[in-house]
């Protein structure tokens, strides 16, 4: 099922799917160390996003949560790409500058038929999000 | 979306990878917000210079930005985190000075000023009304758009340098006339005496106002610094980025029926008492917004033969500095104990290692952040409570 979104950072990817249905802050959230989500309250803590696709509705927090993200491709701990119901600049300018694909916008609420663990492709530049299963 | 003969070159390469990603940036910007082009800016002033802000992170990637990537418009760095000619003296970490002067090096090689100041337009950098350009200091963000009259949206220090490497914005928000419209109006109904007063001002409206544009009634007789003392603490307890002064500001936009608030003497006194966390203090701290030189007379002032007992940072740009220093002001403050600081202010540099426990501020702007920044009890208060 190929489902078409908005290109926000090229490239293409495949991986998994870590989905949350909460807003991240890359700053504090998550240690760049080692991909891990810190926050206990979030519904991914102690959850690991290196090599996934990280779907989430949007960033949240400061702008400096970019330089995280770049921190976190840096130390080989990034997602492989990101998918946002709806992006924002945080996030869409850390993926940019850590070159991480990323797509928002699906098409016929396709965000939501995304399901934790299944096999996905991002290919931003196209815009588009590939289920496999 | 319109891209011109050369913003197309940029973006596929042909001016080095990092305007490449300078436009990327950009046009992910575009997108987000719905511009439907680019245009030229005169000038970017670049936040997200202190190490305790960006960290090891920001650091790695602003050097390998610096590789390739140049400005082609005038451009101007916020403080970093320390004094950059007397960190030594002043008692700064040594791994903290490390790494911050090599994020000043990534930014001189990209050809940014040195400037470290929140205040260009103390500085002479003075952009006309009408005139666009990129600038992500929120207090300098706010003054060039209400009392210049120019036009930027609240940058982030990462958008700004790609508006400095590709000398272009997105054309949205603030850049527009439909969007420089109040929405609402404070009707001011008490005198206010001094900086601290307009700090407070600022804090209890821009936590009404949130991120709309305000506009002011009833405000009379007052200074640059004290517009300036407004507007920072206004950009700082919420994201305001414009506002009008009935009479005073070039723009005065205000239709149909906007929400209006007062804001008498219980407003103002209450708003002060929610800022106190503290009955003395360690650290005297001015210039946030960096101070004027006519800020630094009054000082000087109010020092002349006096010995304090706490210490005291006048923070302020270089430039201006150095004239304290030809006029002996400087000079002044030192004999009383206290230091005139360059480069940096006490929000940005990492007090809380260095022993600093309560500050006293007449700021608005650093009374709200000092506490979660710094961790910071506050003692704030008009000049004349914070030296006495």
């Amino acid at each position: 099922m190929k489902i078409k979104g908005r290109a926000i950072s090229k490239g293409k990817a495949e991986g998994e799917a870590l989905v949350s249905k909460e807003a991240i802050s890359f700053l504090g959230e998550v240690d760049t160390k080692t991909g891990v989500v810190v926050n206990p309250k979030h519904p991914l803590f102690r959850k690991c996003m290196a090599g996934k696709i990280l779907v989430f509705p949007r960033g949240r927090g400061s702008t400096v949560g970019s330089y995280a993200l770049y921190q976190l491709k840096r130390n080989g701990k990034a997602p492989n790409a990101i998918v946002n119901e709806e992006a924002e600049v945080i996030v869409a300018v850390g993926a940019i500058i850590s070159e991480i694909p990323m797509v928002d916008k699906l098409e016929r609420k396709g965000f939501k038929l995304i399901k934790n663990g299944s096999k996905v492709v991002v290919d931003g530049d196209k815009g588009t999000v590939e289920v496999i299963r | 979306m319109h891209l011109s003969r050369e913003e197309e070159d940029i973006l596929g390469g042909e001016h080095g990878a990092a305007a490449a990603k300078s436009m990327e940036i950009l046009l992910a910007i575009c997108k987000i917000f719905g511009a439907e082009k680019l245009i030229p800016v005169t000038s970017a002033q670049i936040s997200g210079v202190s190490y305790k802000t960006v960290g090891d992170a920001g650091l790695e990637f602003l050097q390998s930005f610096a590789k390739d990537g140049r400005v082609r418009i005038p451009s101007y760095l916020n403080p970093c985190g320390m004094d950059l000619e007397e960190w030594k003296r002043m008692g700064f970490p040594k791994d903290f000075a490390r790494k911050q002067l090599r994020i000043i090096q990534a930014y001189q090689k990209m050809g940014v000023e040195s400037t470290c100041t929140c205040t260009p337009y103390l500085i002479g950098i003075l952009p006309k009304k009408g005139e666009h350009i990129a600038w992500s200091e929120s207090s300098a963000v706010i003054f060039a758009n209400s009392a210049l009259g120019a036009r930027t949206n609240r940058e982030s220090g990462m958008s700004a340098l790609a508006s400095a490497i590709t000398g272009k914005t997105p054309y949205f928000g603030y850049h527009l006339d439909e969007n420089r419209i109040a929405e609402v109006v404070f009707d001011v109904k008490v005198k206010l005496e001094d900086m601290s007063d307009f700090g407070a001002l600022g804090i209890y409206a821009g936590g009404i106002a949130k991120q709309r544009v305000v506009a002011f009634e009833g405000m009379e007789d007052f200074t640059v610094d004290e517009v300036k003392a407004l507007g920072a603490a206004l950009a700082a307890s919420g994201s305001v980025a414009l506002f009008f002064i009935e009479g005073v500001t070039s723009e005065w936009r205000v239709v149909g029926k906007p929400e209006r608030v007062e804001f008498g003497s219980r407003e103002l006194k209450e708003t002060k008492e929610s800022l106190n966390s503290s009955k003395d203090a360690e650290l005297i701290a001015i210039g946030c917004p960096h101070c004027s030189l006519e800020e630094i007379k009054e000082i000087a002032e109010k020092l002349r033969g006096r010995k304090l007992k706490r210490k005291l940072w006048v923070c302020t740009a270089r430039k201006i500095k150095t004239k304290a220093d030809k006029l002996g002001l400087t000079r002044i403050i030192e004999e009383a104990g206290g230091r005139v600081v360059s480069d940096t202010c006490m929000v940005v540099s990492p007090i809380e290692d260095m022993n600093f426990k309560r500050t006293a501020v007449n700021s608005g702007k650093a009374a709200h952040y000092l506490p979660s920044f710094c961790k910071q009890k506050v003692l704030f208060g008009s000049l004349k409570d914070i030296l006495e």
